[in-house]
């Protein structure tokens, strides 16, 4: 089935090549155009999910390799090569899976310019996508930066009242560290003449190089994860970018970053990664303890989410530079629990949001006594990102510290402290918002979920439970490839 | 070698040579002059093009000019900017009321002169190329004639370019008197093994000439007043073609003639191509008026190109030639933009003009998005290619100074980025603040065609250009 690979990454585009010959043909701002051009997006989304589902269940688990692989000549020694292994499909059905989300979440909210919203949405699904499977170096680099440009305009265009500056400084923080990552690459081809990821994983560099390697491709995930103290483009992008943009951009582009550690630092520059592995978790523990502290701190709702996901990615890269099988498993299971459970979150904050029209938490109080069903579904992924057992959120916690502990085993138990902390932000948020009296006027009309936002929230809901008492589901498949890139890893370190 | 032989190869020139004689002479008798003379001058391009295509390799008149992969490559992609800005310029020109035939004859000159440049392999037809050229470029900078701001921007390109002819010719003396030739073939004879104090004295005024006309800082200095005062199609023209003759006439001398002292001009280069970057970068950033911010721009990107020539091998070259005609394409596609835009009949040239451009025109508007991106580095546009190539072959030479200088180089293309961001906000996010006069349909389907090939074209151009610049860069003969 090769070209099925392809397929999957650009038939978002295909949606947008929809939309636009509805835009030449009609008015753009005309309601049905408008209506047609939703449907479509939606359909586009619903296709691709259905495609990445028909690839997962293609998929060989017990083959550690890339399958699926496309190769073509380029020009310049490149190739336009595809491929996905045990870890990089997971990102690929998260991105299909969150996607259609972000449409139906903007069906209503979303009132000027839905047809270049609907189109930016498609091409960064197709580039996040084209991210996960690219393998080749500087096609993987194409597809992570020009991810910029639709992200800088759904929060500039669509966004808060301070979404120029959010949009501007999205862009050009992750911009600088990219341009670093870029001057590695093409060192990096240079030495070894080659572009191929798969040939570059085994491919080994001096010692010395892989530090400057590892340092440089260190800027650019670390800003995109982001770790402490790079971190602070997020709870601002976070907070001005539209509803549909938060639940993207902490549900897939920041998993772009621990994606990048994974198959480029660990499996590349195995020595570097173990000489920084100490800097990784410092910096993870301090985000970790950090960050729920200042999310304790916050008055707006998305901050604080926007902030525990800084806290909650300071797991998954202290679990990916534990270098051992269980950090990775944990830290790739974390990564898709929280592109879930956040994903849900920023969607509950949109509820709210959508009718109330403001974020401040000091705004809401006794939520219960009007919105039943709201305060069940929020409560769930409250304590989804608390990371009680039973939901995903615990698997990922407890595997990630017990690959730590194993690694080294203060950073673990500073990072225990942090499972306390993120039960004090979320918990207390969830009591202002939800419980107490209901003293604000302006709250007595509000509507409970609708059966738009039910249908949204169920699936979220149920694969949320499934992960987290059938956490097998996702092993089973990384279990191959994790296994093999934990063996190189610990085979070029001498452990 | 025969005379015949020797004219066999400069078939392109003749052409060029021939045609412009003749329209000049056809134009002051000819009923619709413009329309023919027009006509007649894409005619010649086209066919010099085509002449440059098939051209054989050697050298001719004594070594003076040569044909080789690189001067086919450099001339068929000039001949191609200039029949586009006859095109673009023509109809330009006839809306404001400028019926003068002169502008394809003078585009035919320029680009003559740049033929000559591109095959040059002697100090002598190095200085009429770039005389011929220069001269041609002054008088389309002021053909505006009515205009105050193009007669200043003429006159001052005029006064500013003739000091860097001066130094260009005053260079030169010093190569010739203590190199003791002309032809390049005998000055690497002479700086075989390094070169001594008085041939380096001349190479460095020669250096600064050039410079000058590439842009390069700290020779900049004209390069926001012209493009700002200068009509918007010439503009597109001369940020485009003469700079790509010029950096391939640059790297001939320095490879062909100064081979043996690259480990003394290189330094200067890594210096201009730092500079360059950071005036281009920081430069821009106070920029309100949408030319000179693209002044600022081709200062950054020549600093590029700079830096690939200043790898000093073939892989540099043709990076340095990627570069160049990618990012011709790029800035005659902007200047098209702006070509074609105007409200009330003022043209819009402030950034502030573009306000809501999106919703207005959307065509003109994604063009130019495309082109911000592209002249920022963003993949998947072509100048992320031309700077993939550029930092690829930097970062790969042995030497540190050039790896850092390629590093700091990627660093100042993320300070360039907020002011073609910038001008994306403004196009995308602001609001309208009227309505602009309907698009003309020539400078359209040129801003389109090159937004399109800015990308997607340009991924599968490139599989053809890059071979192509391989063999261009093979023919200085470079490791």
């Amino acid at each position: 089935m090769t070209g099925i690979l392809s397929l999957t990454t650009f038939s978002p585009l295909l949606g947008v090549a929809a939309i636009l010959l509805l835009r030449l043909a009609g008015k753009p701002d005309d309601a049905k155009t408008v209506n047609a051009a939703k449907w479509i997006a939606l359909f586009t989304t619903l296709a691709t999910l259905a495609l990445s589902t028909l690839l997962t269940v293609q998929f060989v688990p017990s083959n550690a390799g890339f399958q699926f692989v496309e190769d073509a000549n380029w020009f310049a020694g490149l190739h336009y090569r595809m491929g996905v292994d045990g870890i990089s499909i997971l990102f690929v059905l998260l991105t299909a899976f969150l996607m259609p989300f972000c449409i139906v979440a903007s069906w209503k909210s979303i009132e000027t310019r839905v047809l270049e919203y609907l189109i930016a949405f498609l091409i960064l699904e197709t580039l996040v996508i084209g991210v996960f499977c690219a393998l080749d170096l500087v096609l993987f680099y194409a597809f992570f930066e020009f991810g910029l440009v639709p992200m800088f305009l759904i929060i500039g265009i669509w966004g808060g009242k301070r979404r120029v500056y959010a949009a501007f400084k999205f862009f050009l923080y992750t911009l600088l560290g990219s341009v670093l990552m870029l001057a590695a690459i093409l060192a990096m081809i240079g030495i070894s003449h080659t572009s191929s990821i798969p040939e570059l994983m085994h491919y080994k560099f001096a010692p010395w190089i892989q530090t400057w390697l590892w340092l440089a491709f260190f800027a650019s995930f670390a800003v995109k994860m982001p770790m402490w103290p790079v971190h602070t483009w997020l709870p601002d992008a976070h907070v001005e970018a539209p509803t549909a943009g938060s639940v993207i951009l902490a549900g897939i582009l920041l998993k772009m970053g621990g994606y990048g550690f994974l198959r480029f630092s660990l499996p590349m520059f195995p020595q570097a990664s173990e000489m920084f592995a100490p800097l990784v978790f410092a910096l993870s523990v301090i985000a970790i303890v950090y960050t729920s502290l200042v999310a304790f701190r916050q008055t707006d709702i998305k901050k604080l989410i926007a902030y525990s996901s800084v806290a909650h990615m300071g797991f998954v890269t202290m679990g990916i530079f534990s270098g051992n099988a269980v950090g990775v498993q944990g830290a790739i299971f974390q990564m898709l629990s929280h592109g879930v459970i956040s994903g849900a979150l920023f969607l509950c904050v949109g509820v709210v949001y959508d009718r109330m029209h403001t974020r401040e938490i000091a705004f809401y109080g006794g939520l219960v006594n009007r919105m039943p069903w709201y305060a069940a579904v929020f409560m769930l992924f409250t304590m989804g990102n608390v990371g009680l057992p039973g939901t995903s959120g615990f698997v990922g916690e407890i595997l990630t510290m017990t690959g730590a502990y194993k690694a080294s085993t203060w950073t673990a138990l500073v990072a225990a402290s942090g499972v306390i902390f993120s039960a004090v932000y979320a918990l207390s948020l969830y009591r202002r918002v939800v419980f107490g009296e209901m003293t604000n006027p302006a709250l007595a009309a509000i509507t409970d979920l609708d059966w738009r936002e039910v249908a949204i929230f169920t699936p979220l809901i149920l694969s949320t439970l499934y992960l987290g008492v059938h956490p097998g589901a996702i092993f089973d498949l990384t279990q191959a490839s994790v296994d093999s890139l934990v063996a190189v890893y610990r085979a070029a370190i001498g452990a | 070698m025969t005379f015949s032989a020797d004219l066999a190869l400069a078939v392109p020139e003749l052409i060029l040579a021939g045609s412009a004689l003749f329209l000049l002479v056809a134009g002051a008798f000819a009923p619709k002059r413009t329309l023919v003379v027009g006509t007649g001058a894409v005619l010649a391009l086209a066919a010099a093009a085509a002449a440059a295509a098939v051209s054989p390799v050697g050298k001719a008149f004594g070594g003076g000019l040569v044909s080789d992969a690189a001067s086919s490559f450099a001339q068929v992609a000039i001949y191609a900017a200039s029949a586009v800005s006859i095109l673009l310029g023509q109809r330009w020109f006839a809306r404001r009321g400028v019926d003068n035939f002169e502008f394809p004859v003078l585009i035919l000159l320029a680009a003559l002169g740049m033929g000559m440049m591109v095959g040059a392999a002697d100090l002598i037809s190095l200085y009429v190329g770039v005389e011929l050229q220069s001269l041609a470029l002054y008088v389309l900078a002021a053909m505006h004639r009515d205009n105050a701001k193009a007669s200043e921007a003429g006159l001052k390109y005029f006064v500013l370019g003739a000091l860097s002819s001066g130094l260009l010719l005053y260079g030169a003396s010093l190569i010739y008197g203590f190199a003791g030739s002309t032809k390049f073939a005998d000055i690497a004879t002479a700086v075989h093994g390094g070169a001594g104090t008085g041939v380096l004295f001349g190479l460095v005024f020669l250096i600064c000439g050039l410079a000058f006309k590439i842009s390069a800082a700290p020779f900049h200095m004209w390069t926001p007043d012209v493009y700002e005062g200068a009509p918007t199609p010439v503009v597109g023209f001369f940020a485009g073609a003469p700079k790509l003759a010029a950096m391939l006439l640059f790297a001939r001398i320095l490879t062909e003639g100064f081979g043996g002292a690259a480990g003394q001009w290189r330094q200067v280069l890594v210096i201009m191509a730092l500079l360059s970057i950071a005036v281009g970068a920081f430069g821009g950033l106070a920029q309100k008026n949408l030319k000179r911010l693209w002044a600022y721009s081709s200062i950054a990107n020549v600093g590029y190109a700079v830096l690939g020539l200043a790898a000093g091998n073939a892989e540099g070259v043709q990076a340095m030639l990627v570069f160049m005609v990618l990012y011709m394409v790029d800035v005659t596609g902007f200047f098209a933009c702006l070509s074609a835009l105007s409200r009330d009949g003022k043209s819009m040239e402030s950034i502030d003009d573009m306000a809501g451009l999106f919703r207005e025109r959307p065509g003109i508007a994604l063009a130019m998005t495309a082109f911000s991106l592209s002249a920022l580095g963003l993949p998947p546009f072509s100048g992320f290619w031309a700077k993939f190539y550029v930092f690829k072959a930097a970062i790969n030479t042995p030497d540190v100074a050039i790896q850092g200088a390629a590093i700091a180089g990627l660093v100042g293309s993320v300070v360039a980025a907020f002011y073609y961001l910038r001008l994306i906000k403004v196009m995308w996010f602001d609001t309208a603040v009227g309505k602009t006069d309907a698009t003309p349909m020539e400078a359209k389907t040129i801003a389109i065609s090159a937004a399109l090939f800015t990308f997607p074209v340009v991924l599968v151009a490139l599989v053809f250009i890059d071979p192509l610049a391989k063999a261009a860069a093979a023919a200085f003969g470079l490791a």
